[in-house]
């Protein structure tokens, strides 16, 4: 019988780490003994963060491409990096590193943003604390997806990706224990793309894949 | 008048609510002093007369303190605030010691509770030389600077900066406004109370009555900028913009509204040069309110078509935050927060200019449906990002954070 399923949430609060670079080059030789934390931030944590337009760049160093390097090309270049790709950070970093070098060796010149646009390098640091609630059946995580809240949904479908072996969400991972139709969900689930949504948006997804499984549930 | 938990559970949802008390379980009892220079008038004050009551009502000890001193030690510290963003003002020796000695005083009336307390949050220049005169202390300090610090005069910064690098930790509003330190420096934007006197809702009647008391017309444009008497907040170029818009045909009106804090004895004098600026244009209506005016300043953003916060510097921009959430589309300086509030073309516009004012006047005024589709958006920007709720929460976490010090994941 599988352990029962313990909601939990979190805070994120960000930390800069007062370094700035202002062109391609420093970006590049910044990103060399950049640390896990900050990679980390600049490609996860912007889905917590306020933000108002379409996030059409998912990653920090691609929307800092786009407007304030001006580089289109490179700004394409960096977005479709998928840091679940890599298990480890030094082999994103290095992608990252690659990417960036033969975009400046296209170029034979070092694109510059604005001195008052530079790429800032912040860390986070989450505080993860227990909902109290436990869910026992896929049932019983269904009707609760609904109600979590994005936080949550952050912790348990994100920030999972980082902390776990499988570098997969929580959910599909704990619906594995419910025999085929448990591993069916858990599919679904794991096939949801995390980018291009708010929070909100994720959550409503989970619930409708969760609803049409179930049967019951869902999203409201 | 402070609102309660239970209030602000009414109108963000009881989840919200709930997180705060499940965030909060750990900090129970601990004892938390803040420190400001002034209780009234500016918005640190106004977040802290909100947020020390919430905080109390999670368990937690908060108590809030205000530095006192003679007119020489604000007048250093309105120039070392001044300094901080980028002016380049050289303050007398004089000037200094006695701030020196305002702190030293300070900080014997406050001794034993600064001694006693867990967590210190010093908000801003004024008080700070009191973490390094504390030496029995024993809980964690933290600087709060409010101030957009990003290319501060150097000469300044200098004499500041070894009153707060032996702080725990610091507070920002926006990374960039942050100085490298030797402590981790946390980002916490500020954020409005939508329960309090300056964002609730109103009567229709209260806005007839600001109407009616400083004869607006409210069947023309009325335009306005609600901010301290202050060159950094450039309402001589609001004045500019204001002209050049309606040499363009619109009949607008143009509200300057500000008062003065007892931190900053420059006011008096930047207000004249305004009246100067104003030449007694009768649809040029410059309101100098006391500190208490919450609700006169909340019914003129509300009768209000267009918000302006024309900065050259700027903190944060509170009453950026409070015209978004009264649905207005706000023009303002691309400087400081807000550019983190106002999203080009979509909750307002940034401008750099007093043309740039009048363009982006001219254009909303027009183009009404877009003024109304950016009041909208706004305040939606507003609910998710930048209400007490989401900084209370975020406080929390760096109390959280700073008395466990682990670097990256603190699980409860």
């Amino acid at each position: 019988m599988a352990d029962l399923f313990a909601l939990k949430d979190c805070a994120l609060i960000t930390i800069a780490t007062g370094e700035r670079v202002h062109n391609l080059r420093e970006l590049r030789d910044r990103l060399m003994k950049t640390e896990r934390g900050i990679m980390y931030y600049h490609f996860w944590d912007a889905i917590l963060r306020p933000r108002f337009v379409d996030p059409e760049y998912q990653n920090d160093f691609a929307a800092w491409a786009y407007h304030e390097l001006h580089d289109r090309r490179l700004a394409e270049k960096l977005a479709i990096i998928n840091p679940t790709d890599y298990e480890f950070m030094d082999d994103l970093r290095q992608k990252l590193i690659d990417v960036i070098e033969e975009r400046m060796d296209e170029l034979g010149f070092v694109p510059v943003a604005e001195v008052a646009h530079p790429f800032f390098f912040i860390r986070s640091q989450i505080v993860v604390f227990d909902t109290n609630i436990r869910v026992s059946t896929p049932e019983e995580l269904s009707e609760s997806i609904p109600r979590i809240s994005v936080s949550s949904i952050f912790y348990h479908f994100i920030d999972s990706r980082r902390r776990t072996a499988s570098g997969k969400d929580d959910f599909s991972e704990w619906l594995l224990n419910f025999g085929p139709e448990g591993a069916s969900l858990a599919e679904e689930i794991a096939s949801i793309d995390p980018y291009f949504n708010t929070l909100l948006e994720l959550r409503d997804q989970l619930s409708l894949v969760f609803a049409r499984h179930l049967g019951k549930g869902g999203a409201e | 008048m402070t609102a309660s938990l239970e209030q602000y559970e009414q109108i963000l949802g009881k989840d919200v609510i709930q997180r705060l008390r499940q965030l909060a379980e750990p900090l129970k009892g601990i004892n938390v002093v803040h420190i400001n220079s002034t209780r009234e008038g500016g918005g640190v004050a106004e977040i802290l007369h909100r947020l020390i009551p919430l905080k109390n009502e999670l368990g937690i000890q908060a108590s809030w303190e205000v530095m006192t001193g003679e007119d020489e030690y604000y007048q250093c510290t309105k120039s070392m605030h001044n300094a901080l963003q980028g002016d380049r003002l050289d303050i007398p020796e004089r000037l200094l010691k006695q701030y020196e000695s305002t702190n030293q005083q300070n900080y014997e009336r406050l001794r034993s509770q600064l001694e006693a307390a867990d967590v210190v949050f010093i908000h801003d220049p004024q008080p700070a030389p009191l973490l390094n005169l504390c030496t029995e202390r024993k809980g964690k300090w933290i600087w709060r600077c409010h101030i957009d610090a990003s290319h501060p005069y150097r000469l300044v910064w200098k004499y500041l900066r070894p009153f707060v690098q032996g702080y725990d930790a610091s507070i920002w509003s926006l990374p960039d406004f942050a100085q490298p330190m030797p402590h981790p420096l946390y980002i916490i934007p500020p954020s409005i109370d939508p329960l309090s006197d300056k964002n609730v809702e109103l009567e229709p009647e209260m806005m007839e009555k600001v109407c009616h008391d400083y004869n607006l017309d409210p069947n023309r444009p009325i335009l306005l900028q609600v901010s301290r008497f202050d060159r950094f907040k450039d309402p001589i170029g609001v004045i500019q913009a204001y002209r050049m818009t309606k040499a363009f045909g619109p009949p607008v009106q143009l509200v300057l509204a500000g008062g003065s804090a007892t931190d900053d004895p420059e006011g008096e004098e930047v207000l004249a040069e305004v009246r100067a600026a104003a030449q007694n244009d009768p649809d040029i209506h410059i309101l100098v309110l006391p500190p208490d005016a919450h609700r006169t300043i909340n019914a003129l953003q509300r009768v209000s078509d267009i918000v302006l916060q024309k900065s050259i510097k700027e903190g944060f921009g509170l009453t950026v935050t409070e015209a978004m959430w009264k649905g207005k589309p706000v023009i303002g300086g691309d400087a400081g927060g807000i550019r983190l509030q106002v999203i080009n073309h979509h909750t307002g516009f940034l401008v750099n200019t007093p043309q740039g004012a009048a363009l982006r006047i001219r254009y909303l005024l027009k183009q009404r449906h877009c003024l109304n589709q950016m009041g909208e958006k706004a305040r939606t920007f507003v609910r998710e990002n930048f209400l007490l709720t989401r900084h209370l929460r975020e406080y929390l976490t760096l109390m959280l954070a700073v008395t466990r010090e682990t670097k990256e994941r603190i699980e409860l």
